[in-house]
């Protein structure tokens, strides 16, 4: 016969620690089990295959005029195609890095400096600044200007003043030839 | 509370074997009231009838509403015209969420003023904050369905707040939206949400009144009943009192939803969702302005949403804020003064939320902005060490009847009202 032990209450038993090893890994498991049941239902959450899929789209931007934009829609967001003039590319190129909130040249920016190309979603809550139209407020540095709280875009689409953190997104695009860009 | 006590016999069946008889008569008939309320105590109770009503509107509007861009606005434009009745149900629901908040803030500030947050009703008052936390997500929500310019745009702005989360931001935001903007599956999920959150509150508000009853109601004067002299029962005093209010506020609900049901919205709403062009000067609920004055007094992105965030957060900690252990404003001069500066503040903010966000208006949302945090992080915690306040009545039936009143008195002029 093997031995057993009595205990008395208050006595703690020579192999508490391997039962306390016992009662942690249980519940370690079923956490580890919840969270695995728990991130599906989550992650549903997230854009489904084909929002992911919608693809890219092409656009003919040999109609507009010097000085004119257009607004063409992608993922379901706005994008912006400024032709833009010889005085906003000047302008654009010479300001100075050091007064810029995220600073970035206008090369950076642009494939071809006669068209800049950008997501036309304010950083900071996501409204579509003015400034497409003619006639349009273009805020203080002659850009763009987001009238939801008030921030101020160059004619790079960087941002100047107001609390928008960042410069107007660039999508992923290529010049398909002259006259037609694809963006995505 | 033996059984009995009821006498028709099925409910004494019932009773024994699931006291929910008892119960009732426990918590809404001979309930303990303090008998010196006023009428800033009814607001508890029609907070209680507004989310009744809001889920009874709700349900029925759900019953003809579709949840897809293409149709959405639609089908509250054939709500309105065709199903029947469609446009009392809508207008209902679309004030009672105005009124709702009303009905809330005004409880709040009834609880601010008359200390209702100190101990024993700390869980109490942090339920309160949660479910007005909860009311808020679920007002958003709502204000997304009609797809409107101001729907749509409100949704662009609130969601694009978490993207001033570092690292995760954008993930989240991306969640939240299921895609790539505001788009159909947005929609769908806020649909789904809407109907959820209010069970949800419903759910809280019956913890808030399980840590009522434990102490029961807070009073005027503050200071804890002596016993039985001190109260009456809830019923009849209090519920007639209750249905007095209840009366008043209908008539009023209904004068808005009969003769101004238009005047608490936004017309933009009346235009259908475009992504591709925002309104010129988008703004929120009426009942969301005093945040969003907060959100856009910060010149940064995540310092305004902190701030923001940060109004509702302090309300939480605010037992611990106020160490004075005064409850009740009444006995506090210092304090009373703020408390008016306080709400002033507040209204101030709303205002300013409203207005364009431009010269003198954000110098003046960013004063009353630090007014708001000011007042709890350094006003109140200070005057609960330098005030002197004044003496405490010794009962509260001394209070109602007059210093000199003895208990014998008390009852005797209970039996003549
Ligand atoms: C759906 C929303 C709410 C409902 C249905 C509700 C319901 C009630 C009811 C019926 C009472 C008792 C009667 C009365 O004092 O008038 C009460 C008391 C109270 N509520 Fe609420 N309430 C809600 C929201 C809130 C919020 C948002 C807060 C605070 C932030 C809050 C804080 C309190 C406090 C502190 C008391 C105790 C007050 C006292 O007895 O002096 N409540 N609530
Ligand atoms: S969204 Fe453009 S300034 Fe706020």
């Amino acid at each position: 016969m093997t031995k057993t032990q009595t205990l008395k209450q208050g006595d703690i038993p020579a192999n508490m620690g391997r039962r306390d090893f016992i009662v942690v890994a249980s519940y370690a498991m079923a956490g580890i089990g919840l969270a695995s049941v728990a991130w599906p239902l989550i992650d549903q959450m997230n854009p489904a295959a084909d929002t992911l899929a919608l693809a890219s789209i092409e656009v003919d931007i040999s109609k507009i005029e010097v000085g004119q934009a257009i607004t063409v829609k992608w993922r379901g967001k706005p994008v912006f195609i400024r032709h833009r003039s010889e005085t906003e590319i000047t302008s654009a190129q010479s300001v100075q890095l050091s007064d810029l909130k995220d600073p970035q040249t206008d090369d950076e920016r642009v494939t071809n400096p006669q068209f800049l190309v950008m997501i036309g979603v304010c950083t900071h809550l996501g409204c579509v600044p003015l400034g497409q139209k003619t006639g349009d407020v273009k805020g203080e540095y002659d850009g763009w200007f987001c009238p939801c709280h008030g921030s101020h875009y160059d004619s790079s689409g960087r941002i100047r003043k107001g609390p928008a953190p960042l410069n107007l997104e660039i999508p992923p695009y290529q010049f398909a030839s002259d006259a037609v860009i694809k963006i995505g | 509370m033996s059984a009995d006590k009821f006498s028709n016999p099925v409910v004494r069946w019932v009773d024994h074997r699931l006291p929910i008889f008892t119960f009732m008569d426990h918590e809404l008939n001979e309930y303990p009231t303090p008998k010196n309320l006023n009428y800033f105590w009814n607001f508890g109770s029609l907070a209680g009838i507004s989310l009744v009503i809001m889920i009874v509107t709700g349900i029925v509007l759900a019953m003809s509403y579709t949840p897809h861009v293409d149709y959405a606005f639609q089908s509250v434009e054939r709500i309105m015209r065709d199903v029947n009745h469609g446009w009392l149900i809508r207008y209902i629901h679309m004030n009672g969420a105005s009124f709702f908040f009303i009905v809330v803030f005004i409880h709040i500030f009834r609880g601010l003023y008359y200390g209702s947050y100190k101990a024993p009703r700390e869980l109490l008052w942090i339920l309160g904050v949660l479910i007005l936390l909860l009311m808020m997500a679920t007002a958003f929500m709502g204000y997304v369905l009609p797809w409107g310019q101001m729907s749509f745009w409100g949704a662009t702005v609130i969601t694009n707040l978490f993207s001033a989360i570092p690292l995760v931001g954008d993930s989240i935001v991306t969640l939240l939206w299921g895609g790539f903007s505001v788009d159909n599956p947005t929609l769908n999920r806020f649909f789904a949400l809407h109907y959820l959150m209010p069970f949800l509150i419903v759910g809280v508000v019956i913890l808030h009144l399980v840590a009522l009853h434990r102490f029961g109601s807070n009073n005027p004067i503050g200071i804890d009943p002596s016993g039985p002299q001190d109260t009456v029962p809830f019923h009849p005093y209090y519920t007639i009192k209750d249905f007095f209010g209840l009366s008043i506020f209908l008539s009023l609900f209904a004068a808005t939803i009969f003769f101004f049901p238009n005047f608490m919205g936004h017309p933009d709403n009346y235009i259908p969702a475009n992504p591709m062009q925002t309104p010129a000067h988008i703004v929120p609920e009426w009942y969301f302005l005093p945040f969003y004055a907060i959100l856009r007094a910060v010149p940064d992105k995540l310092g305004g949403v902190l701030a923001m965030f940060g109004a509702i957060a302090v309300l939480f900690i605010l037992p611990w804020l106020d160490r004075s252990p005064i409850r009740s404003g009444n006995f506090r001069p210092i304090f009373r003064i703020f408390f008016w500066v306080f709400v002033a503040d507040c209204i101030a903010l709303g205002y300013l939320g409203g207005m364009p966000a431009e010269g003198i208006y954000v110098v003046l949302s960013r004063v009353a902005t630090a007014w708001y945090f000011l007042h709890f992080l350094a006003i109140l915690p200070l005057l609960s060490v330098i005030e002197t306040p004044r003496p405490l009545p010794q009962s509260l039936s001394k209070s109602v009847l007059g210093g000199t009143a003895l208990a014998g008195a008390a009852s005797a002029v209970k039996e003549k009202v």
